[in-house]
């Protein structure tokens, strides 16, 4: 009974203010559980991994932090030295980026003269083009130019792309369409 | 006057409520925002919205050159200012470094001042004395927060800081219900700058001053800071800088210097900063004794009213 | 960017971002690095921090500008003026680096007596065939060089030019490393020195005021200041990015700026250079492993319909005998191999007959007008935005329109995906999507946390980002997209007894995988571009290390030792504070070599010490016999400074010890090109495409050789100069980022955090052109070209000046960022749908940096109201030209594409 109503008198903050030297309740008095054991979510995280920043060519490092395999937080990664940890309001949205309302998950399809998209396997989409890029292929294929001189291509086929992809997507690119005879490739390095 | 009522009264540079954490007490930490290297970008502010999950601020064009966060609110921690001038970056005067007659931009003298404002972490917080909840609060770290757990959003607060930091929180319709990270306390509540108290929780700075391209914000603790801009102050002054001063940095001021400072360069009303700003709850003290003197005045009036009416 | 290629032997930026803190003086000059690129902005304001000049030359003040030491406002699209004012400067006040001048660059090297300037040819330099619309560039050569080029080639219209020719993979035509006629003193009337001292010595400070609309002190400051602070003790920068490549003369505007700073002898030494800014995470590396029509990996060129009909003759005619071109077969058989493994032998020419060919324009503008004209039919569009971020914008989606396939794989859905029911031309009713034919497949991607992979960014560096999560639901990789969709036509076409199907037959095509959606291994194609020694499967470490027998296998030979030791170099991640110096070189991989700064033996004098103490960086170490310093040499080892070839020499061993350019044939720095631009061997001041003036110095007012679409009803032009109906387009516009959004919106405008920073498309004009037209800040404003009409809300500034030009006339320029489109969490006008479709001969670009408008108070008409309102103000202006032609001999000259 007795060590009750210590307890309670103890909780009750004027004392707690007196007791712990902040009479007016400003500091430590006040305290509360949550900020005395807040831990930031960085430090929570399962694991972090090493990547660049997707935006522009200045190529600042970013560090991104997962958990629950989904990323919780981007920051910039201070052992860059190109941006010794820095980021530009592009960079330090990439989370939100990759996060995006907007973002689409599903393969949307649309048929000739269509008033809506519609849904479609990324299986059988993926069919679909193949399909298509040989039959336009096989249609559209000429041996030589008109004056004779060899070709060996398709100009129906044109593929655009590739200044926000990866070394080694371009490498793909290039190399599956020169051997498709598609020499129509452009990104927009010139743009 | 010693006692509580004398911390209010007599700034004493120490923050109130801060000596009572002991051992546990940190090195009071700061920003200090350096203007003359600010390029306006608004990583800042991003940088702050991603860490801390605050909600957008809305999507209005303002015409107010590139600013259209327009101030700090709830939903926007980190407000860069944007002011076009018709004044040269560079003063008339001699200069050893930089061209002093030929200002940013040649004969126009045009200069575009950008400045990354923030709640300003006062030595005496006006916001902490009048909240009723203890949910403002000062740190182990000196810096001045708001626990959510603890806010019933009585507003208090809102009025008392003297720079229109302090606002609360009102989710727009379309994110009604509010998403799920914000929890069902959310409206309504007040909100603002924490200086990531949890990143510092966990040794690391502010989001906004790690992200900052070109560190014009600054993070570090506030003796160091204050140093640094002294100097920083000195080098642009020699370099024949069109006004540069620091603004909050002076224990001796009528919030008892900011924990979040700033080098500008032009009066602070031209970045709609209030250019004294006094803690508002100053004349506190002298307001409750002279309430007493007057709660005392009108019961010997009333006492001898009575007295005299009794006599009737 | 070929002129960075032509002039110094790469087209990539000559230093890193980080050595910008060791400048002296920064001029930031078709670039808004401060808005576009905020982080690398840091190392200007270091230098700026250590007592730098930061010069920013620029249409507006921007952010840039406003941390610059001075801002110089210049009218959009007059920067060769600028520029040839500074090299005319710095010749007549003998302010140039003399020594430089004579050792490092063909100042003194004499060009052929048939060559004749612009200044004799009214605009036009020799060469020019009218009929043709092209130059012939024989009397360009060096005197005493033989053409290069295989016998046959000439003659059939086709000439090395573009990304290729930048590499020097055109040669110099040199048979040993030394031009056949020098003088050293640089007095002969034909030396380089003296033709450039003549071709701008009309470019004084009064003609670049007068045409480039700023003050003559502020010119002249600035080519003081430049002076000043370049020599053996200084050291200056140049920053640059589209502001001015995106021109008819983007890739001589580059050009002219390489030779001012050839003049101040600021190429290969530290604090020196020109930083190309690029705009994409991986855009330099798109043309080093380009998907670019006319290039392979590596810059190696694209076999040509009008040329190259044999495999030897292709060899011969890219091999230089000279500098590291001189090993061309063995960068082409590398590749060949890595392409199509043993079915690629010495017997089938490595499969050389059986390759696609180029014409001389295949690029995105080109596509368009097929598109157009019905001739496309299927179309893949992987990250990239055509329907807003390229120039004419309804000529895109017009064209795609007329598809009969269309595959957009991006993020979230972009108007190239959605322009069928959600488009300008949707609105106005010129196109209903029931009668639109095409099928539109849109797959979501992968972002670049959940793939691996690595980017190349804007200084040559090649940083591996690692997977963080996997994609969701549907989203992929293009790795796996591409990987996958052609194992499935392979799987098709086994069987196929096709002609046509032997190259994709051949294809080597196996690459690991993992996980449950079977993404390919990105390390293992970084291998195969890496190569490998065939036989011993040993990772190759370096190109020096190529073969042409077929023993080697390399997919990009400039990036062979990004693998070396069977380590993936550009995942180093060494923290810069381990690291000895700021130049970190255990931080990714740069090509070529892991070189930070390149053509760097120039960073010491001919004698092989540095120029300075100030500037040491790389230096001959006579003790040990090598090269030294705190970069990769780019040079021999252990060549010795004074090491003279002998004359049987060949490819790298015929580069004199005294010459840092190892790549181009005569180990030199070209102030004068003689091969490989398709424009000039100078740069000279031509006008805009569209502009309000003529051309202050020639009757030749434009680019005589840029690409016009004269004949395509898309692609209208506004009247310009003194034409009649020009005055219904009097404002020169230019378009820009801004740092809040990206390009053309997509990875930005559907993030909350940043929609909600830039929400609206705006305009910036100044005070008097509002107060002229009548605009209201705040208000609406509507801008007319004879292509469309956008609106946008109207943000009056001082910051875009008006600009007094010759005669006093006044310019005023409207300034239009380009991020807006119909889709996303915020939507607006497409400041593109106004620009126009003429080129850059050179690479093909589209002129949206200076081009002209019209612009009135209030929104833009809605509906079908729009596109007339567009027709009727083009057929009024179109109506006076015609009635009163203007009398100039450009109609001739023009070429059509």
């Amino acid at each position: 009974m007795l060590m009750e109503l210590a307890k309670l008198l103890e909780s009750w903050p004027a004392l707690r203010q007196l007791r712990e030297g902040d009479p007016l309740g400003l500091g430590k008095a006040v305290q509360s559980p949550r900020s005395e054991s807040l831990v930031p979510r960085i430090d929570e995280a399962e694991h972090v991994v090493h990547s660049v920043c997707p935006y522009c060519a200045v190529g600042c490092g970013q560090l991104v932090y997962v958990s629950g395999g989904d990323v919780t937080h981007i920051e910039g990664d201070p052992a860059s030295p190109i941006s010794r940890g820095r980021l530009c309001p592009k960079g330090q949205a990439s989370k939100s980026f990759v996060q995006s309302p907007l973002r689409e998950y599903k393969v949307k399809y649309r048929r000739p003269y269509g008033t809506r998209w519609e849904e479609l396997s990324l299986d059988d989409a993926m069919e679909m083009i193949a399909e298509r890029i040989i039959r336009t292929r096989a249609r559209t294929w000429r041996k030589r130019t008109e004056g004779g001189a060899p070709a060996n291509r398709t100009m129906a086929i044109g593929n655009l792309g590739g200044a926000t992809l990866d070394n080694e997507e371009n490498y793909l690119i290039k190399k599956l369409m020169t051997g498709l005879g598609i020499v129509q490739v452009e990104n927009q390095a010139r743009i | 006057m010693n006692g509580p009522l004398g911390a209010l009264m007599e700034p004493t540079g120490v923050p109130a409520g801060w000596e009572a954490y002991g051992d546990g007490k940190k090195e009071r930490v700061g920003f200090f925002t350096d203007t003359s290297v600010c390029i306006g970008c608004k990583a800042c502010e991003v940088a702050c919205k991603e860490w801390n999950v605050i909600p957008e601020d809305g999507r209005v064009w303002t015409g107010e050159s590139y600013d259209h966060t327009s101030q700090l609110d709830a939903n926007s921690w980190r407000h860069v200012a944007f002011v076009e001038q018709r004044k040269p970056l560079f003063a008339n005067g001699d200069s050893a470094e930089l061209d002093v007659d030929t200002g940013g931009d040649g004969g126009t003298g045009l200069r575009w001042l950008m400045e990354s404002d923030v709640c300003k972490h006062c030595t005496h917080a006006a916001c902490l004395d009048v909240c009723p909840t203890g949910s403002l609060f000062r740190t182990e770290f000196g810096t001045v927060v708001v626990q959510q757990d603890i806010c019933n959003g009585c507003g208090y607060c809102v009025p008392a800081c003297p720079f229109g930091v302090l606002d609360k929180r009102h989710l727009a319709a379309t994110t009604d219900p509010p998403p799920a990270f914000l929890g069902r306390k959310e409206d309504g509540r007040v909100w603002k700058c924490t200086l990531c108290y949890d990143r510092l929780k966990g040794g690391h700075e502010p989001a906004c001053a790690k992200a900052c391209p070109t560190k014009s914000i600054q993070f570090g603790p506030l003796e160091e800071l204050r140093e640094r801009a002294d100097a920083r102050l000195a080098k642009l002054d020699a370099e024949g800088w069109n006004g540069p001063r620091l603004y909050g940095r002076d224990p001796d001021d009528g919030v008892g210097g900011f924990g979040a400072f700033f080098l500008l360069l032009d009066e602070p009303e031209v970045y709609g900063l209030p250019p004294d700003p006094v803690v508002t709850t100053r004349d506190l003290p002298e307001m409750w004794t002279n309430m007493l003197a007057a709660a005392g005045a009108l019961l010997a009036g009333v006492t001898a009213l009575t007295l005299l009416g009794g006599r009737r | 960017m070929p002129s960075l290629g032509t002039s110094f032997g790469r087209g990539g930026a000559t230093t890193f971002q980080q050595d910008l803190q060791n400048s002296d003086c920064i001029v930031i000059m078709g670039s808004n690095m401060a808005e576009n690129h905020p982080v690398g902005f840091q190392w200007v304001m270091e230098a700026r921090e250590r007592g730098a000049k930061v010069i920013h030359v620029d249409p507006r003040f921007t952010r840039t500008s406003a941390m610059a030491t001075k801002h110089v406002g210049i009218r959009a699209g007059s920067d060769i003026a600028f520029l040839g004012g500074i090299a005319n400067y710095l010749l007549q006040n003998d302010l140039y680096f003399r020594e430089y001048v004579e050792k490092y660059t063909n100042a003194p090297v004499i060009i052929d007596e048939h060559f004749a300037d612009t200044e004799a040819g009214d605009g036009i330099f020799s060469g020019w065939d009218p009929e043709a619309g092209r130059y012939d560039i024989e009397s360009w050569r060096y005197e005493g060089m033989e053409v290069h080029g295989a016998a046959g080639q000439r003659g059939e219209g086709f000439e090395p030019s573009g990304e290729q020719s930048g590499h020097g993979a055109a040669g110099g035509g040199l048979q040993h490393g030394e031009p056949p006629a020098e003088d050293p003193e640089l007095q002969h009337p034909r030396c380089v020195f003296q033709i450039l001292k003549r071709h701008y010595q009309r470019y004084t400070p009064e003609f670049v005021a007068e045409t480039c609309g700023c003050s003559v002190d502020d010119f002249v400051e600035v080519c003081e200041t430049l002076a000043a602070n370049s020599g053996r003790e200084r050291t200056s920068a140049f920053c640059y990015a589209v502001g001015w490549t995106q021109h008819t003369v983007g890739v001589q505007t580059i050009r002219t700026a390489a030779i001012v700073q050839q003049l101040l002898g600021n190429i290969g030494r530290p604090g020196g250079g020109i930083m190309a800014l690029r705009g994409h995470a991986s855009i330099q590396g798109s043309t080093d492993i380009p998907t670019l029509f006319n290039i392979l990996p590596g810059y190696l060129p694209m076999p040509h319909t009008l040329s190259y009909h044999k495999l030897k003759n292709f060899i011969d005619s890219n091999t230089s005998p000279t500098g590291w071109w001189g090993e061309f077969k063995s960068y082409w058989v590398s590749l060949m191999k890595a392409y199509f493994g043993e079915n690629a032998t010495e017997e089938n020419d490595w499969l050389f007959d059986e390759l696609p060919r180029i014409d001389s324009d295949n690029s995105a503008y080109f596509t368009v007008r097929q598109m157009l004209e019905g001739n496309v039919k299927g179309y893949i569009i992987a990250g990239e935005n055509p329907a807003v971020g390229h120039a004419n914008g309804k000529a895109h989606r017009l064209g795609l329109a007329k598809l009969d396939w269309l595959v957009v794989r991006d993020i979230v859905e972009i108007e190239s995906a959605s322009f069928w029911y959600d488009s300008p031309e949707v609105e106005s009713g010129e196109l209903k999507p029931e009668e639109i034919a095409t099928e539109i497949f849109f797959l979501p991607a992968a972002a670049h946390t959940e793939k691996d992979g690595s980017f190349t960014n804007t200084q040559r560096l090649l940083q591996w980002h690692w997977q963080a999560v996997e994609p969701k639901e549907d989203c992929r990789s293009e790795l796996w997209f591409y990987f996958h969709l052609g194992r499935l036509i392979k799987q098709k076409l086994e069987d196929s007894e096709e002609e046509r199907d032997t190259l994709i037959k051949a294809l080597r095509w196996e690459y690991p995988t993992h996980s449950a959606v079977q993404e390919p291994d990105a390390e293992a194609v970084l291998q195969e571009v890496n190569g490998w020694e065939i036989e011993s499967g040993k990772f190759l470490s370096g190109y020096p290390e190529l073969k042409d027998d077929g023993s080697t296998l390399c997919g990009c030979w400039i990036y062979s030792g990004c693998f070396a030791d069977g380590i993936n170099q550009t995942a180093r991640k060494k923290p810069h504070w381990e690291q000895e110096s700021y130049v970190a070189p255990e931080w990714a991989w740069a090509w070529p070599a892991n070189r930070r700064i390149i053509y760097n033996r120039a960073s010491a004098d001919p004698d092989g010490n540095p120029w300075s103490e100030r500037k040491r960086y790389v230096w001959w170490d006579g003790s040990e016999g090598k090269w030294t310093g705190l970069d990769v040499p780019d040079f021999k080892e252990d060549k010795e400074p004074h090491y003279v070839p002998p004359d049987d020499a060949k490819a790298e061993d015929a580069i004199a010890g005294a010459h840092p350019f190892v790549m181009q044939a005569d180990g030199r720095s070209w102030l004068y090109v003689p091969q490989g631009l398709e424009d000039g061997p100078l740069p000279t001041h031509y006008e805009p495409h569209e502009s309000p003036f003529d051309n202050p110095l020639y009757s030749q007012r434009a680019n005589p050789r840029r690409q016009q679409n004269k004949d395509l009803a898309e692609d209208p032009y506004n009247p310009v100069a003194d034409e009649p109906g020009a005055e219904l387009y009097p404002y020169v516009v230019t378009t820009y980022r801004l740092t809040e959004h990206h390009t053309a919106g997509g990875m930005t405008r559907s993030v909350p955090y940043l929609a909600e920073l830039q929400p609206a498309m705006f305009c910036e004009v100044h005070p008097d052109l509002a107060r002229e037209v009548g605009l209201e800040h705040g208000g609406w404003a509507t801008i007319y070209t004879t292509r469309s009409a956008i609106e946008a809300r109207v943000l009056v500034t001082e910051r875009v000046r008006p600009l007094t030009m010759k005669d006093g006339r006044t310019v005023h320029q409207i300034g239009l960022p380009y991020h807006w489109g119909k889709r996303g969490l915020i939507t607006g006008d497409s400041a593109n749908d106004l620009a126009h479709m003429a080129l850059d001969p050179n690479v093909h670009i589209q002129e949206v940096k200076a081009f002209t408008c019209g612009i009135r108070p209030g929104r833009r008409p809605r509906g079908p109201e729009l596109p007339r309102f567009v027709a009727e103000l083009r057929d009024q202006a179109h109506s006076r030209r015609e009635q009163e032609p203007r009398a100039e001999p450009e109609e001739v000259r023009d070429t059509t594409p």
